[in-house]
Order: structure tokens, then C-alpha cells, then sequence
């Protein structure tokens, strides 16, 4: 039997049919129907191929708690918190969330003119202990995911060797990359539509 | 074996801001085009995407770039109803600006500039930054894409407030989060496959 999928956006959104976000969004049946393409293909893959499951949830939730948006941490995570094995790697979750908090977009640009608008901040790794139990590629997975988060300017090839060196193919890479990137855009139609769907209910009220 | 990353050695890289139409190279192997097979092809939805190295990599996962691709074509491309297209590539400007994708920003600021004919006020955009002054009804929407793009989200009911001040409609606002948002996820693609390389 076919199980029926909610849509995310309008379930995180808090969305209910015929509401008047879900008229704006019909309005929109493309975006609605490919972005929630776009997170069955990720996190329900036809093959994992090069990333696990569990890899994709604890990456998708790492990168949620780093938008400090606990709605959207707790739906990746609660796959992981169903199994045993899964409970430990939550733990380290939330460790890791905490220890990587900060405000972004920082970051350098190419030498030049716009050096003056370079931003210092937060260079996160993953503690030691936390490697020890995360592993090399699951590590490496985390300090990326809080490159692309937060200083994505910083980005370079030397980063994306680091994660080839921790056991990464390229495929493995570009799936890892649209992950992260994805969720960053989910979140933010999440925040600004369900933001923009409380002040229309405050205004027909 | 350990796969290396491509380190390409730009000479004169673009380090400014621009709307010149600059190119970008990768840092990880793009599928061969005759190694693209139906499953590659229908990933890349235009058969002509298959000349670009960004979407030849891009589609070693082609189920994702394939519906990527068309949530970004009905974001900015259908505009029977909703924000005027200048206006959605110009949330996407700002949020390139925002984030630091130069190449990025080279695309979205030539079409928002085609666009609206407002060439001057998106080169200031580019040239200040986002608080470049561009009248009311555009620094509503810089201001918008700007705190959408923060991490976390800085995005307010005062941003909502102010789009409707300037006229914007609950489906332009839409159209305006989704303009920016979207680009949360290319700026990402962009920045850490690769680099910008100069106009020829």
C-alpha cells in the first residue's frame, strides 16, 4: 500500500488546506510539488548509495539546530531517537549543536577590495571525544555542513579534500552538499511562510 | 583510492562584485557528457545543461538536481501572477550579496538589471552592499532577502510589515521568501563546489 506523504513545508509551515497560505502556495504548484521532490529524493532515496540513512537525518538535524529552529531539529531527529542505536548519536547531536552555535553568513572573501568586508568567527570542530564515537566521515560531514551553514565564503577546495580524505567519494560529496544546501533553503520558506501566515490569520481576525 | 579535489590556479580571479558575465570552474570531476546516461539526461531536465561543468556535476545525484531545477524554474519564471521577475532576481541578488557568492550574484544582477532597466540602482546594490539605498519598495525587499538569509533567520513580522507597506501582495511576499531562500541553496552549491573565473 502506498503510504501518502504530508508536505513538509506545509506541515513544518503549519499549513492546513484551504487556508489562505495553501491557496497562495496553490498559486505556486511547481515550487509545492518539486520541493517536496527535492526531500524524498534526499531523504527517502531510491538507493543511499554513499550516504546512510542515518547519515542524511543527523546531518539534516545538526544543520537545523545550527538555525536554532527546533521544530524542524526535532523532525529529522525523531527517526533517529526511534532506535536504541540511534539514541547515543542524538546525544552527541545536541553536544555538537551547542558547541557550534553562532551568527552567520561570516566568513573571508578573495583578496581585494571586498577584504574589508571580511567577518571572523566561530572555526568549529567537532570535539574529540564526540570524533572518537562520530567517526572520520561522520565528523567531517558535521564541519562541513557548519562551513556551508554559516561561512560558506570560506569554502575551498582544500575543504572538500578533507572530506575526501574522511572517506567521501565526489558523488558522496554532492549529495552531502545538496543536503545541507537544501535544508537551508527548507528552513527559510519554512520561517518566512509561517511567519507570513500568522500575520494573515492576525489580519483576518 | 582516496578521489583528489581539483585545485584550478584561476589567474585574475573576480574578487569584486560584478554584472559582467563571469564563468565558474569546479573543484570536484564532472561527469564526462558521453558518459551522461537517460537517468543523467532527465536529471539535467535541458538536454543543453549537459555543456555546463556546475550541472555535469551536479547530476552525479539526478533525482535531486532534477527537481531542484524545477522548483528554481517556477520560482522565477512563473510570473502570470505574483512579483514582477525583476523583483525575484533581485531577492536573489540580495541574497547573494548577503551570503558572498560573486558568481551568483554576476547572473542574478544581469537579469535583475535586464529586467527592470534599473542597471545604476543594482550595481549600487552590488557596490555598497545591502544597505545600499534603492528607493522604498526595494530596500523592502533587500531588507527581507538580508534577514531570511541569516543564520539563524532574522526574518520579522516588521519585514512582512514593511513588504505590505510597499505595495507587496501575501503571494508577491511569498514570492519574495522563496526568491531569497532559494538562493540559500545555490549560494551553497556554488561557493563550495567551485570558483569564479574571469569574462573573456
Amino acid at each position: 500500500m502506498t503510504q501518502v506523504q504530508p508536505d513538509i513545508i506545509d506541515l513544518l509551515a503549519g499549513i492546513t488546506p484551504g487556508s489562505n497560505l495553501d491557496r497562495i502556495r496553490a498559486q505556486r504548484p511547481e515550487t509545492r510539488e518539486q520541493a517536496q521532490q527535492s526531500y524524498l529524493a534526499l531523504f527517502q532515496p531510491r538507493t543511499v548509495d554513499e550516504v546512510s540513512l542515518v547519515e542524511r537525518q543527523a546531518i539534516a538535524g545538526f544543520v537545523a539546530g545550527l538555525h536554532r529552529q527546533p521544530d524542524i531539529y526535532e523532525f529529522y531527529v525523531n527517526p533517529l531517537e526511534e532506535g536504541a542505536a540511534g539514541r547515543w548519536l542524538v546525544e552527541i547531536l545536541k553536544a555538537e549543536i551547542g558547541a557550534g552555535q553562532a551568527t552567520g553568513p561570516y566568513g573571508n572573501y578573495p583578496e581585494g577590495p571586498l577584504s574589508g568586508e571580511n567577518k571572523a568567527g566561530l572555526l568549529y570542530r567537532v570535539s574529540e571525544t564526540n570524533r572518537d564515537v562520530l567517526g572520520e566521515k561522520l565528523s567531517a560531514a558535521f564541519e562541513h555542513a557548519h562551513l556551508l551553514v554559516f561561512r560558506l565564503r570560506d569554502a575551498s577546495p582544500q575543504a572538500l579534500q578533507v572530506l575526501l580524505d574522511a572517506g567521501w567519494t565526489t558523488d558522496g560529496i554532492v549529495t552531502l552538499s545538496q543536503l545541507v544546501s537544501f535544508v537551508a533553503f527548507q528552513i527559510r520558506v519554512i520561517a518566512g511562510l509561517s511567519l507570513l501566515s500568522a500575520v494573515s490569520k492576525r489580519a483576518a481576525a | 583510492m582516496t578521489e583528489l579535489a581539483i585545485i584550478p590556479g584561476v589567474e585574475n580571479p573576480p574578487v569584486t562584485f560584478t554584472q559582467a558575465e563571469i564563468g565558474w570552474t569546479p573543484w570536484l570531476q564532472p561527469l564526462a557528457e558521453d558518459d551522461l546516461t537517460e537517468r543523467h539526461l532527465h536529471g539535467l531536465v535541458e538536454a543543453a545543461r549537459a555543456k555546463s561543468p556546475y550541472f555535469r556535476l551536479l547530476v552525479r545525484n539526478p533525482e535531486v538536481l532534477g527537481a531542484r531545477t524545477k522548483t528554481d524554474k517556477d520560482i522565477f519564471y512563473n510570473t502570470r501572477t505574483g512579483l514582477p521577475r525583476a523583483e525575484r532576481e533581485l531577492a536573489a541578488t540580495a541574497a547573494s550579496r548577503s551570503n558572498g557568492c560573486i558568481f551568483c550574484a554576476s547572473v542574478h544582477s544581469r537579469f535583475a538589471s535586464h529586467h527592470s532597466k534599473r542597471g545604476d540602482d543594482v550595481q549600487k546594490l552590488l557596490d555598497e552592499g545591502v544597505g545600499a539605498d534603492l528607493g522604498e519598495r526595494w530596500n523592502a525587499i533587500v531588507a527581507a532577502s538580508v534577514a531570511l538569509t541569516a543564520t539563524p533567520p532574522a526574518f520579522g513580522d516588521e519585514h512582512i510589515a514593511r513588504l505590505a507597506a510597499a505595495g507587496l501582495e501575501e503571494l508577491e511576499i511569498a514570492d519574495v521568501i522563496h526568491g531569497a531562500a532559494f538562493f540559500n541553496w545555490a549560494n551553497r552549491l556554488m561557493l563550495s563546489l567551485g570558483e569564479p573565473t574571469p569574462a573573456n
